[in-house]
Formats: structure tokens, C-alpha cells, sequence
């Protein structure tokens, strides 16, 4: 078999040193009749032809580089440089193990502490962790120290979070009668009973609200602030720690993290000193060895599940160190300024972009009033559904139909631009809208 | 067969002061803080972004992260890799972790553009090829399982064992059954076991073991009533022992109303060879990192997907992956489901792994698990003339071993382990489960060949022949490691958590 050493003189050797007679003698302590059920599964297969299987299943998608895309809404088709792969590919980093063994695992331990370091630089706070699973999980898991801090039980989060992560902070909290209210206006919304302010930087449709007075408010009832914040959109404003958020969240998979269907992606946190061991998951510390050398540690682990056991601060354990490891290679090649310069061009095209398509008749920006960076919700003719599918028959991708979260935006997409949006693939999609929302307006 | 080892002969990291020194941190590289890397023109016309963003406050400084140029990054990249132990490296006995080899052709399949660069909101006739993976893979955990259906969101097992709790939650609920808000886990569970069942909102009632390991019937039987929602087992359990007992356990479970619940995180015992699903589990998660081979990572990503019989696959996370005909799609309007888990539909790159990882043995995937409990028993006897076995019982695809009672007083789990890292050799789990003083928990899983298998056993061996001798020099080890000891009391007394320039 493919991936097993041993041959059949070995396993005859091994047997007698045990003292069984055979393979079956191993498992007599599984009673006898839940053994080798009957299991409907298929042959084996060959390298080859594993391959072959596996590229006819990817063949039948259609990735996004195939495509002029202009989806977004939380997952970015950014550019990824090369030395990214390259790093993730190394099997010193992805076959090893969380670096429990801090001597053999330096290596682990000192790309999560640049990790670390790098989001505590984005974000403006002081302790970042090691990586959670993706930016809704890691949104929840700062309302539930919110919760745990204050010991209050309502959560008051802006309308325009990103569905994805109100739905799951609402499964994190069922169970612990713990109330979400959401609203357009988090901070005349905030009381002395509440545990937390969550709102989004940039929000769901791509827009940049005022949001420090949310971070004031909290303050002054003695709420936790958190900001659930796109990374690039953190190289470019004022980041939230600077605007007086206790607590940032985000996913990181703009960080040089292919877009892989939703996953896997890189949550990641940062908090102000003072919430430090509330915080879940892996932190790795600065120390040295007995001789005096710097060198990295997990630490502050008596917050986590195997010390802690139901008195942890999370049940986390398995984190998402690889993509942690992605992220931090991409910061390090792009640096601040790269980023930043990633960001504006995000931001040049997507006002391009909207200008030139809000001249095509029945176009328009349904959100004119709100600055937005480089995603903005576009009303068309009739249904946006029918918009998309008529842009798609063109080879482009036009948006998230917005129809699916709100109803009330059925003629609405989300459209978003990023620095592998070409300036040609702008012009094929102003183009192609002009033709799309034609036959629309005439069948309305 | 000592004298054929030697510490740090055996291609681990010997002394080597070219590189064993510090390693600078990517602030010290000398990047450039002021321009990043060559980057592509807008191509648009360019507009002020004052007049682009009004009123939004902008950074004044770009974030104080350096770029680094790709020459020298790639050489702390590669040197930071050799400070790493890893499986191309040596064996990594991990007890429970199940450090097995990861294949090099799931790493590229996982990483071709038809699976890569998919977008998790493109229309579902651009992506059938990954929903009807997705659909295959969830019917082939169902076999292996003997589950009716298989959630493939959770990231991680914990996570999974928490959306397992979760619908537990929902049942009762559905069935106006709302005061089981007790769990019963026994005291050899993994800690993620009561740290879910408290994230969910539950009490844990501990559970004692008998002496041989295995839970104690009478004990569970004691604490089943009215208020208990589930009980958390773990079989094999921590120590390795098979569960003599779960048949019984899950008929008094049911009996009393209670739902039982399988910790399959390492199914590397029994995979094709007996089903949870058979032994009357209502909920069960796996660890794809454990049995189907994805890779750890260094700690994630990985993936943690939870089955479920019948009577719970209403409570399903939201999307589940259906098929109508020829067509397969996401379906999100489940109204008795406990909702979203975590954005989008899972750890996708690694249920493409695990896909090709099961799809390679088939029908044949038995062979893993013989092979892993042959490996594990060949292990252990090589192992009792050196050290104590925690208990007596035949133990499956892992045992826990003791410093306690070994022939030298005074060797502690952490002086062995730490003087493995030595020999180029990974430590085994120490001090787990926390039932055992002093414990050795090894899992060297179906991938080790004998000779590796003989080469640790041969190293643990000579550990022992030097404590007899010299126990200072194993007390005090690593020596041959990057680093010595690591002061790990320093790390927590004084939290240094980033960098800082200095001052």
C-alpha cells in the first residue's frame, strides 16, 4: 500500500515479538460483532489515477483566474507572492506539530511571535494571539470575552457586520442567554447593561462609517469595543486600537491566503493589555534557554483547554498556524508600504469603476452618501440575480447578489475591486453591463 | 544495538554554530519601512484619496512592518525551517495526535486552481466539481462512520465537538426536553472535551476511570438522570484501551434520555474496522489532521467535521451540500439547524486532501488502522523492558508509558522527552492523560517503518543506560537542540508577546 513501510516478513517479525499469531488477535478487546462491518466503499486507487480523478473534479469548476471577478464580500482574490507557496510548502513547517517542545520547534515558535507582532502593528493594540480559525469565529470568540469580562448579557452589533459573522457570534452565544441586537446606530443603542459593541471596518457593502464614537460610547457604559477589521483596509486608516477599540478581530486571508472555497483562512486577534488572559488560543512569549539565548515559548497556557480544562478561556486548540505562517510571510514581503499601496489601488479602481458604470442608464450607487474603499453596492434594472447571470454568460463574474441577505436589496451587488482586477477587465465589465441591463429594463 | 545511537547522529539538529545561533526577527532584517515591493500601476485615472474617502481619517504612517528583500527573507525562512523538527525529519511519536506522514501528491491536488482559486460565493454552476467532492467525501465518512449524515464545517476537532454539543442542545429542545444541561466526561478525556461542553453552556460532571482505564460503568450509571444531555467518550480512550464496556454504557445512556457522544478525533484504531455509528453514537467528530492524514501545520489548519444519526440530522450546521439529480447545491433553508458555525463551508483545501487520501485506500482503508495498532503493540514491546506501562490492558494504536518506577528514581517524563530531541527524535506526549504520573504517550502510527520503530526504541533505551550513569546530563538536556531548555517560567512570569524597536 501506498503509504505503508512495513512488508509482510517485517509484520510476521513484529507479531512474534508482541506474541500474536496474527493482525486479528490485536483487536480481540472490540467485541466481535461491531467488527469489519460491511462498508460501501470504493477500490483503491493509484497515484495516477488519483490525480486524474482529482483533476476531473477540479475541472469541472471554474476558478476565479479563468474569469474576470469581481466578487469579494469578505473573500479577496489578492495577489500572492511567489515566496508565500514557497514558505507553506516547506515540510519543516506544514508536518509539524503545535510547538509543544519549544527546543525543536523554534522555528514554529518564531514566525507566530513575527506573526504576532505584525498584527499588533496593523491593528494599533498591544497582544495579538497565535491565529484563530477565520474572522467570524474569531468575532465571536471576542464577544464571549466581552461577556466573560463584563459579566453582562447583551450584545449590541451593527446592521452592517458581515452576515456570515452575526450568524455565528448568534450560534456561539445560543445556549448562554446571551441577547445580539443589532442596529444601524451602535452607540446611541449601547446601555449600562450591555457586554459589548461589535461594528465592521470596512462594513458588509464596503463602506467606511465614523466609527470611533462607538469605541467613546462603549467606554462610557463600561462595555467592551470590538472592530471586526479587514487587515489591508488596517495599512490604509486609522487603525482601531488608535480609534479606541478594546478588541480587533478580522479574518486575514487577504494576507497572501488563497481563496480555497471559503477555507482554510486565518482568523486572527488583538486586545489591549489589560484583556490579555482573557484572550483564547496560543500566545508565544519572548524568554531564553538555560545558556542564555533568545528563544520562543508557548506561554500563559494555564487560560487553555488542556491545563483548564471547562475553566478555559475558549475550548481552541487546534489553530490555523500554517495560513498564520502565510500571512506573516506576505507582511513581511509587502511590508506596511506595500500593503498600503495594495490598498490604494484597490481603492483608485473601485472608484473608477463605479464612476464609468454609474454613466450606464439605470446604474446607479446605492449607497451614494457612505465613502467606501474598494467594494460598493450597485443598483440595477430589475433583479440583480438576472444582472449577474447575464454578465456571467460574458465571462464575468459581476458581484455578490445582495438579494440572498436582504430582500430589500434584491436589485442590489456587491461589486469589489482589488489590485488583480485589470484596468482592461474594468472596461469589459462597463462594456458588458451596458448590455446586461438593457434587455432588463425593457422586460420591466 | 545502543552503541548504534548516538545524540544528534541520526540527521537531527547537531551543533552546527553557523546556524544555531539567534535568528534575527523579521524587524531586524534591515527591510525597507518607507516602499514595499514593486507593485502593478492603478491603470485608472488617479484621483486624491481625500477627494475618493472624504472624511475618513487615514493612517499617517504605513503600519511599521518592514519589507523585507525576497533574497534575504528567503534566507531566514530556511533558516527558521531548520529549527524545526519535522516528519521529512524524524519519527514524531505523539501520543493522540497521530503524526502520520502527510502524502506529497494531496499537497498538490489540494493546491490546483480548479480547487484553490474558487470562491466561496461563486455561483454553484461555477463550482460542482467542489460541491460534488464535498457531497462524495461526506458519504464516505458516513460509511466509515456508520453516521446518517456529516457535517464537514468545524475547523478543528474542538470546534467540532462543540457543534456536536450544540445540536445535543437542539434535540433536547425540539423534544421539550430543556433541563439536561449536564455532561458526564471522564477524567481521562482530552481537556477540549469539558472546555466545549462549557462554551456550549453545559455543566461537566466528571466521570471516574477503573484501574485498568476504562470507565467505570457504575460510576456512569450513578450520575445518569433527568438533567444529563450526553456523555463524552473517547474509545479507544486516552490511554489506548479499547472501551469494554460502550455498548452498555450507550444502552443506560439512552435509557436515561441522555444522547452518547464520540470524541473520534483519532478513529486511527478502528477506521474500517468497526464503526461509532455501530456502537449506538448519536454524534461523532473526527480530526481530518489525525486519521486522514491533512497536515498539522504547526498547529492548523485543520479540519473537525461532526456526524450525526437520524434522529439529528435536522440540527445540522448551515449550508449542508445536497444533490437534486445530476446537480449538486448548497442548501441554507434548514429551519431546525443550529445555524452557522464559522463563515462559508469548511476547511476546504484539507477535505480536498482527505478526499484523496481516502479515495487511495478504499475499500482497502482498514489496513491503516492494523497497520497503526501493529506498529503502536511492536512499539510497546520493544519499550517494557524500559519502561513501567501505565496500565495492563492490550492497548489499541497508542499506550502510555511511565518514568515512575523505571529503573532510575528520579528520571521524570520531561527529562526523557527532552533529551529525545537529541537524538533528532520527536518527544512522545508528556504528562497526558493526566490520570498517569509521569507519563509517555506514544502513537507512532501505520506510516513508521519497523526499523524507525526499533531506532526509537534503541534511543529511549540508551536514555535510560545514561540516567543510570549520568542523570545530570538528562536532566539537563537538550544539548544538541537550537536551543537548550527553554525557559518557559521566564516567558510567563514577564509576558513579552511582540516586538518592539527598541527605545
Amino acid at each position: 500500500m501506498a503509504y505503508l513501510p512495513n512488508g509482510a516478513d517485517d509484520r510476521r517479525q513484529m507479531l512474534e515479538a508482541i506474541g500474536a499469531a496474527s493482525v486479528e488477535e490485536l483487536f480481540t478487546s472490540v467485541p466481535e460483532r461491531l467488527l469489519r462491518p460491511v462498508m460501501d466503499l470504493p477500490e483503491p486507487l493509484a497515484e495516477q489515477e488519483l490525480v486524474s480523478e482529482l483533476e476531473r473534479l477540479a475541472a469541472r469548476n471554474h476558478p476565479l483566474g479563468t474569469l474576470d471577478s469581481f466578487l469579494g464580500a469578505g473573500v479577496y482574490r489578492r495577489y500572492i507572492p511567489a515566496i508565500v507557496r514557497a514558505a507553506v510548502a516547506r515540510p519543516e513547517f506544514y508536518t509539524a506539530y503545535t510547538p509543544y517542545q519549544a527546543e525543536a520547534s523554534q522555528g514554529t515558535l518564531q514566525t507566530i511571535f513575527e506573526f504576532q507582532s505584525m498584527i499588533c502593528e496593523l491593528t494599533g493594540l498591544d497582544v495579538a494571539n497565535a491565529s484563530l480559525y477565520d474572522g467570524a469565529t474569531a468575532a465571536a470568540e471576542g464577544v464571549l470575552m466581552a461577556v466573560a469580562q463584563t459579566g453582562r448579557d447583551r450584545v449590541v452589533a451593527a446592521a452592517d457586520l458581515h452576515p456570515e459573522t452575526l450568524a455565528v457570534i448568534r450560534t456561539y452565544l445560543g445556549g448562554r442567554g446571551v441577547e445580539v441586537v443589532t442596529t444601524h446606530d451602535v452607540s446611541s443603542t449601547l446601555g449600562a447593561g450591555d457586554a459589548c459593541a461589535v461594528v465592521a471596518l470596512p462594513g458588509f457593502l464596503g463602506t467606511v462609517d465614523e466609527i470611533a464614537p462607538v469605541a467613546q460610547a462603549a467606554r462610557a457604559v463600561g462595555a467592551i469595543s470590538i472592530c471586526c477589521a479587514d487587515p489591508i483596509a488596517c495599512s490604509l486608516l486609522t487603525p482601531p486600537g488608535d480609534l479606541g477599540f478594546d478588541i480587533t478581530v478580522g479574518d486575514g486571508q487577504p494576507l497572501g491566503i488563497a481563496p480555497s472555497f471559503g477555507g482554510p483562512h486565518l482568523g486572527f486577534m488583538a486586545v489591549r493589555q489589560e484583556l490579555m488572559r482573557r484572550m483564547p488560543g496560543r500566545l508565544v512569549g519572548l524568554t531564553h534557554d538555560h545558556d542564555g539565548r533568545r528563544a520562543y515559548a508557548l506561554t500563559l497556557q494555564a487560560r487553555e483547554q488542556h491545563i483548564r480544562r471547562e475553566k478555559a478561556t475558549s475550548n481552541i486548540c487546534t489553530n490555523h498556524a500554517l495560513t498564520a505562517l502565510a500571512a506573516t510571510v506576505y507582511m513581511a514581503r509587502m511590508g506596511g508600504a506595500g500593503m498600503r499601496r495594495v490598498a490604494e489601488i484597490s481603492v483608485q479602481r473601485a472608484h473608477a469603476l463605479a464612476a464609468r458604470l454609474t454613466e450606464v442608464d439605470g446604474i446607479e450607487l446605492a449607497e451614494p452618501d457612505r465613502p467606501y474603499l474598494w467594494e460598493f453596492a450597485l443598483r440595477v434594472p430589475g433583479d440583480a440575480g438576472d444582472f449577474a447571470t447575464a454578465m456571467r454568460h460574458q465571462g464575468i463574474v459581476a458581484g455578490l447578489p445582495l438579494g440572498r441577505f436582504d430582500p430589500e436589496r434584491r436589485d442590489q451587488l456587491l461589486v469589489c475591486c482589488t489590485e488583480t482586477t485589470t484596468p482592461a477587465a474594468l472596461e469589459r465589465y462597463v462594456e458588458a453591463s451596458s448590455r446586461a441591463a438593457r434587455p432588463v429594463t425593457v422586460s420591466a | 544495538m545502543n552503541g548504534a545511537v548516538e545524540p544528534g547522529s541520526q540527521g537531527g539538529p547537531g551543533p552546527a554554530p553557523e546556524w544555531a545561533g539567534e535568528e534575527p526577527l523579521v524587524f531586524e532584517l534591515g527591510g525597507d519601512l518607507g516602499r514595499g515591493p514593486r507593485e502593478v500601476e492603478a491603470g485608472v485615472p488617479p484621483r486624491p484619496l481625500a477627494e475618493l474617502l472624504p472624511g475618513v481619517v487615514l493612517r499617517i504612517d504605513p503600519p511599521a512592518i518592514p519589507a523585507v528583500p525576497e533574497p534575504v527573507l528567503a534566507r531566514h525562512l530556511g533558516r527558521l525551517a531548520r529549527r524545526n523538527h519535522n516528519l521529512h525529519q524524524g519519527i514524531y511519536p505523539l501520543g493522540s495526535c497521530t503524526m502520520k506522514y502527510n502524502p506529497a501528491v494531496d499537497e498538490e491536488l489540494a493546491r490546483l486552481a480548479g480547487f484553490a482559486d474558487l470562491h466561496p460565493y461563486q455561483d454553484a454552476g461555477d463550482v460542482q466539481g467542489a460541491l460534488q467532492l464535498m457531497w462524495e467525501l461526506e458519504r464516505l465518512l458516513c460509511e466509515i462512520t456508520g453516521m446518517a449524515r456529516i457535517s464537514l464545517q468545524p475547523a478543528a476537532g474542538a470546534h467540532g465537538e462543540w457543534t456536536g454539543l450544540r445540536m445535543i442542545q437542539a434535540y433536547h429542545v425540539v423534544h421539550s426536553d430543556t433541563h439536561r444541561t449536564r455532561v458526564l466526561i471522564p477524567d481521562s478525556a482530552h481537556g477540549t472535551n469539558p472546555a466545549s461542553a462549557a462554551l456550549a453552556g453545559l455543566e461537566v460532571v466528571t466521570i471516574q476511570s477503573n484501574p485498568d482505564g476504562t470507565v467505570d460503568v457504575a460510576d456512569v450509571a450513578r450520575h445518569l438522570d433527568s438533567s444529563v444531555a450526553a456523555i463524552m467518550m473517547t474509545n479507544p480512550n486516552t490511554l489506548g484501551v479499547f472501551e469494554k464496556d460502550i455498548l452498555e454504557i450507550a444502552r443506560i445512556a439512552h435509557e436515561a434520555g441522555a444522547l452518547v457522544y464520540y470524541d473520534g478525533a483519532n478513529l486511527n484504531a478502528l477506521v474500517g474496522l468497526a464503526r461509532p455509528g455501530d456502537m449506538g453514537f448519536d454524534v461523532v467528530h473526527l480530526n481530518l489532521h489525525k486519521t486522514f492524514s491533512t497536515p498539522h501545520g504547526g498547529g492548523g489548519p485543520g479540519s473537525g467535521p461532526v456526524g450525526v444519526a437520524e434522529a439529528l440530522t435536522a440540527f445540522l450546521p448551515l449550508p449542508t451540500v445536497e444533490r437534486d439529480g445530476g446537480r449538486f447545491l448548497l442548501d441554507h433553508d434548514r429551519p431546525l439547524s443550529i445555524g452557522k458555525v464559522r463563515s462559508y463551508y469548511g476547511n476546504f483545501g484539507m477535505l480536498v486532501r482527505a478526499y484523496a487520501y481516502i479515495r487511495t485506500y478504499g475499500s482497502s482503508i482498514s489496513a491503516v488502522a492494523e497497520n497503526a495498532v501493529l506498529n503502536a503493540r511492536y512499539l510497546q514491546s520493544r519499550l517494557r523492558g524500559i519502561f513501567p506501562m501505565a496500565v495492563s490492558s492490550d492497548s489499541m494504536h497508542e499506550f502510555v508509558a511511565t518514568t515512575r518506577g523505571s529503573r532510575v528514581a528520579g528520571l521524570r517524563a520531561i527529562d526523557v522527552a527532552k533529551r529525545l530531541l537529541d537524538y533528532g527524535v520527536y518527544a512522545p506526549t508528556a504528562y497526558f492523560p493526566t490520570t498517569v504520573p509521569e507519563a509517555l504517550m506514544f502513537e507512532p502510527t501505520e506510516t513508521e517503518s519497523r526499523r524507525s520503530l526499533d531506532l526509537l526504541a534503541d534511543v529511549c533505551a540508551a536514555i535510560v543506560a545514561e540516567a543510570e550513569s549520568d542523570l545530570d546530563h538528562v536532566r539537563s538536556a537538550p544539548h544538541e537542540t537550537p536551543v537548550s531548555r527553554v525557559d518557559e517560567v521566564e516567558a510567563a512570569r514577564r509576558p513579552v508577546l511582540r516586538w518592539r524597536p527598541a527605545e
